[in-house]
């Protein structure tokens, strides 16, 4: 050991261990972890593997990989316990909640240890960030159980939730998903990540210890495997997932079709942009605590650098400078800035991508200092003269590596930072606060940091945007995934649609007047299908009516190129979208009594109720439009944290077959209203209501493009647009095998779509065809975080 | 326990106001990282020991109060010679440990440098109107001029905050010249009284006048302001002088005072010091800390250190 005088030269850290004699007696107490089943630990019936500390090598003990069995004791469990557990007053879920909350403080050191053990994160993020964040979730959920009621009116929980969380966060995901779960008056099997069990295990022996019910948490140890059984089990009525978005879009095949709500946090690869007015030093920080916490291992991770060229040299000099004093080693040790990965296999693949980078011709600079000879520690770093089309910059790292980028100009950095399939997260760094509100709002992620990075609150919804997934957690819009419509299961099956008959001439002729052209409606223009072709429609008793454009998959695409060019619609005034709304409203009773003649031919049961509440309806949506509002929310001191409403850009829309009129509109109208531009797809058994409305939206000053309208075969048209990559989200209101069909297509770009799941509802109720619901499926909320300080 | 410099003194440079006038600080940014460094660093056993000592080596023992006497002085530089108790000192391997000089109120230089000759301790004066520094400029140079003659080497000067506060910083510059002209040898610390000028970019902005203008240390506060020396504020001093030395190769110290009074204090200012500058600037010739109570925290910290008992602050000699 140095002399006092000789550290005084040098003035090193020395060690500073953690003390984790605790923790390992706890494990070694566990040689096998099973499962956590109606309230007791149950020994697995089936094979086990290896849970090993990342840091070390060394074998901690071994979990269970659950069967199909043990899932279904599991969710047997969730199910019989859930109605009383719904049926308690939200202040007495409030106080298991808040019992939770105490504990994990109460064994607060404990936990931090268990997670670096198991994880290999250091004791600081765990012992700073994993497990306070865990306690603030619990409390805020306390809460959200008791104000449910009179917060959250005419919802009802969604019953039994299936829930797999990943490695890099595991108590803290956990938390995640739980708390808002049970605040709802759901229950819950939950299975860990296989390579991180530990932390869940000992919070099931917390929700013991506090008397939680049996069967309101369930935990179900095991691996992909075990998560498909989850995902896949008819017990489940909401699933939530976070990992990988292969991993997602898996499960978004598995389960479409089933009725199960689904909620997604996927990758991201998350812009990190540096402009020429930012506090340089700041940015820098920036970065550590971007790319370099949790070794990188972060969804949200600020991992695609882009840099403002005036100042990149600047910038990558105090970066290199910066990066040569982190500290790399025994996650234990209080001084390490960077831990060990989560395992070898990881470490493997992240070098395997980084070597990728360099043989592209990128240059990889990389923390000086020796790295411990075991265990999985991965060198920080950084790219410089990486190229957008190279692979480190369009693939998850998932490591401690950035890449890096220069731009010249807002727009250019706008326009990198939204060149990804994904959408998680972004971190804007300028001391100019219009810049930097205005590109928080035009990048593409669910959470924007303006001068920060990777802050989290329980109050502020998180997710993504694009192939990031969909839903949210965190606050008022994290509760709303766990709660449902309580009339909503009631619906009886929709009718299928009157078949498309064959495109030749049929045998009776057209009514007296004037032959009427019923075309597609594409660019605010009125538009020959693609085909060529055309469909008899008939009405009461079988009277051809006339005949509607048969769309085609090229129709679809026009129509959506239509509605991409349209948008300047999402950022005009909400005054001037209710202004549309109105006129639309003004225009479609100017022709009420023809609407309703029209009606009446298609044999529509409540023709005049229908054109009524149409106009109503286009009234309320008008009066939405300007009072839907984001909010903003109580985080931290001294931060503004933004809840913006955003709309999707281009929704695709597929109307029910019953009421044309009402229907349609019942779609179209929250959807514009919000500011998306949509592709709807008509009646298919009454098409002739859509000729019509266009002329009104004609009328209306809508601009070209921001409804287009098409007719013809259903699903035909529901399946291309639910394929549509440029097609942001999609609602359909068809069939229930039409249903699975779009949910199995919408995985190529992770579109969230929502479905009625082929049941009727009364369109003319204002209960089930319009309302807030409508309004909140319409966009997706972006939360923005602004610190603040003079 | 003086350490062997190695560097050219400061000699600043022409005023340059691209060097700072366009800078902003972010406010919340630095308070976040202020925060997270006590979190992200910390000493224990042995380095702690060492890091405390090296923490007393740095300390400019202080007095600055209405009631100075020669009989105040002489005791506080018998503290200054002898910081810990001799067999604490000894059980350390830290014989001979001293603090790093003693500062006093102009009038009292003379008692001063009386009392520690032979030790190598220097003796800092504050001066130029401390603290408020609005007495007419001719009467602060000639104030700095005392001090020297007394025999101060080192001189701790106040800034105009007025000459901050209207951002007329080439008016500062011009001043700060020619106190840094007076002090001669003498090496010139530049108070900021940064708990006046609010704000972190013109703590920024000051700090940079104050280096062109030739500043050898910078320092924050004269511990008469409401607000004295934080965490965040010291960040961006420690973040200009290092940007000045990225732009000219000079090297200039940085001085927290004020407000630090625990050896956690102590702790927390080195590891910044550490992590912003690197070693070097953990040494005397370029890190001071103005504090009067924060020694008796520290060496009962090592009396614990080397007995395993908590210790009491009656066990320790007053300054």
């Amino acid at each position: 050991m140095p002399a006092i005088k000789d550290i005084m030269q040098t003035m090193e850290y020395g060690p500073a261990p953690e003390a984790h004699a605790e923790a390992a007696a706890w494990i070694a107490d566990r040689p096998v972890l099973g499962h956590f089943i109606n309230g007791r630990f149950t020994a697995p019936e089936g094979p086990t593997t290896e849970v090993l500390n990342p840091a070390t090598g060394a074998v901690l003990c071994r979990v269970a990989l659950g069967t199909g069995a043990e899932v279904d004791a599991a969710m047997r469990a969730a199910r019989a316990a859930q109605p009383k557990w719904a049926a308690l007053p939200g202040h007495e879920r409030a106080r298991f909640l808040y019992a939770i909350a105490r504990h994990v403080q109460k064994r607060e050191r404990f936990l931090a240890v268990l997670e670096t053990l198991d994880n290999g994160k250091t004791i600081r993020e765990t012992r700073d960030i994993d497990i306070p964040l865990v306690a603030r979730h619990f409390y805020h959920h306390a809460g959200w159980a008791e104000v449910l009621e009179t917060e959250l009116p005419g919802l009802a929980p969604v019953g039994v939730c299936g829930q797999i969380i990943p490695w890099n966060f595991p108590l803290l995901m956990l938390a995640w998903k739980v708390a808002p779960a049970l605040a709802a008056g759901n229950t819950v099997v939950l299975k860990p990540a296989d390579l991180t069990p530990l932390t869940a295990y000992a919070f099931a022996e917390i929700c013991r210890e506090i008397g939680l019910p049996a069967g309101v948490l369930n935990i179900v140890n095991g691996d992909g495997a075990t998560g498909a059984a989850i995902a896949g089990h008819p017990g489940v009525d909401k699933l939530a997932f976070t990992g990988s978005t292969e991993v997602g879009r898996t499960i978004r095949r598995q389960i479409a079709g089933s009725g199960k709500k689904l909620s997604l946090e996927l990758g991201g690869k998350s812009p990190f942009i540096v402009f020429e007015d930012a506090d340089l030093d700041a940015a820098v920080e920036g970065v550590v605590d971007a790319i370099w916490f949790n070794q990188g291992e972060v969804c949200c991770a600020g991992s695609r650098i882009l840099v403002q060229e005036g100042v990149a040299p600047r910038f990558f000099a105090k970066l290199t400078a910066r990066m040569e004093t982190l500290r790399v080693g025994d996650p234990l040790d209080k001084t390490m800035d960077v831990g060990a990965l989560v395992s070898q296999r990881q470490r493997a693949r992240i070098e395997a991508l980084l070597a990728q980078g360099e043989a592209e011709g990128a240059v990889l600079h990389r923390a000086p200092g020796q790295l411990p000879a075991k265990g999985a520690f991965c060198a920080p770093g950084f790219f410089t003269g990486t190229a957008p089309a190279h692979a480190v910059n369009q693939t998850e790292i998932f490591g401690p590596v950035a890449t890096t980028l220069t731009f010249r100009t807002p727009d250019e950095a706008v326009t990198l930072a939204n060149d990804s399939r994904y959408g998680l997260a972004a971190s804007v760094w300028s001391e100019n606060i219009n810049r930097a509100i205005e590109v928080a709002a035009q990048v593409k992620a669910g959470v924007v940091w303006i001068n920060a990075t990777n802050i989290f609150d329980a109050g502020a919804p998180f997710g993504g945007y694009r192939e990031s997934g969909f839903g949210r957690e965190g606050g008022r819009a994290g509760m709303l995934e766990y709660l449902a419509p309580a009339w909503e299961k009631a619906g009886k099956p929709r009718p299928a649609p009157a078949p498309v008959p064959a495109v030749t001439p049929a045998d009776r002729a057209q009514p007296d007047g004037i032959d009427v052209t019923a075309k597609l409606y594409i660019g605010g223009k009125q538009a020959r299908a693609d085909g060529g072709q055309s469909y008899s429609v008939t009405g009461k008793g079988g009277a051809v009516l006339g005949q509607a454009a048969l769309a085609n998959r090229k129709d679809v695409r026009n129509a959506v190129e239509a509605a991409a060019k349209a948008g300047g619609w999402g950022g005009v005034t909400a005054h001037n979208r209710a202004q549309v709304l109105y006129f639309l409203a003004e225009n479609l009773a100017q022709r009420q009594a023809e609407f309703v003649a029209a009606l009446t031919a298609a044999g529509t049961p409540k023709p005049a109720a229908e054109v009524e509440t149409t106009i109503r309806r286009a009234f309320w949506y008008a009066a939405q439009a300007d009072k839907f509002d984001g909010a903003v929310t109580a985080t931290k001191t001294r931060h503004v944290t933004m809840t913006v409403n955003e709309a999707f850009g281009t929704m695709g829309l597929i109307a029910p077959d019953e009421a044309p009129l009402l229907g349609l509109m019942s779609l179209i109208l929250p959807a514009i209203a919000m500011g998306n531009r949509v592709v709807a797809v008509a009646s298919q058994s009454q098409p002739l209501i859509a000729a019509r409305l266009y002329q009104v939206l004609e009328t209306s000053d809508l601009p070209a493009g921001v409804v287009n309208l098409l007719t013809g075969e259903r699903d035909a048209l529901a399946r291309t647009l639910a394929d549509h990559d440029d097609v942001a989200a999609l609602w359909y209101c068809g069939s229930a095998e039409g249903a699975g069909m779009v949910e199995t297509a919408s995985a190529g770009n992770l579109k969230p779509v929502w479905t009625d799941q082929g049941r009727l509802r009364d369109w003319l109720d204002p209960a089930q065809g319009q309302g807030r619901d409508w309004l909140r499926r319409a966009c997706q909320v972006k939360t923005i975080w602004l610190p603040y300080g003079a | 326990m003086t350490e062997a410099t190695g560097f050219a003194r400061m000699t600043g440079t022409p005023f340059t106001p691209d060097w700072f006038e366009t800078v902003s600080v972010n406010t919340s940014a630095a308070e976040r990282r202020a925060a997270s460094l006590p979190g992200r660093r910390t000493v224990k056993k042995d380095w702690q020991a060492a890091w405390l000592a090296r923490a007393i080596t740095c300390i400019d023992l202080t007095t600055l109060a209405g009631d100075d006497t020669a009989g105040r002085v002489q005791r506080l530089c018998a503290k200054a010679r002898q910081p810990l108790r001799a067999d604490l000192a000894e059980a350390l391997g830290l014989e001979g440990l001293t603090v790093g000089a003693v500062c006093v109120y102009p009038t009292m230089v003379a008692h001063a440098v009386k009392a520690l000759a032979g030790s190598g301790i220097p003796v800092a004066s504050v001066a130029t109107g401390f603290p408020a520094g609005l007495t007419p400029l001719p009467l602060r140079l000639a104030e700095i001029r005392y001090a020297v003659e007394m025999g101060a080497a080192e001189i701790d000067i106040v800034i105009t905050r007025e000459h901050a506060l209207t951002g007329n910083w080439a008016a500062l510059y011009d001043e700060i010249a020619q106190m840094r002209e007076a002090c001669g040898a003498a090496h010139m610390k530049a108070i900021l009284a940064t708990g006046d000028l609010k704000t972190l970019s013109n703590v920024y902005k000051a700090s940079m006048v104050a280096m062109q203008a030739g500043a050898d240390f910078i320092k924050t506060s004269t511990g008469k302001e409401e607000v004295n020396a934080t965490l965040p504020v010291s960040l961006t001093m420690v973040r200009a002088l290092r940007d000045f030395r990225d732009r000219t190769g000079q090297w200039v110290g940085f001085k927290p005072a004020g407000g630090l009074k625990t050896a956690k204090d102590a702790m927390n200012w080195l590891i910044l010091m550490k992590e912003e500058m690197g070693t070097r600037w953990c040494m005397p010739d370029l890190f001071r800390i103005g504090a009067s109570s924060m020694l008796g925290d520290i060496e009962r910290q090592l009396e614990h250190h080397v007995t395993g008992r908590y210790s009491a602050a009656n066990r320790h000699a007053l300054a």
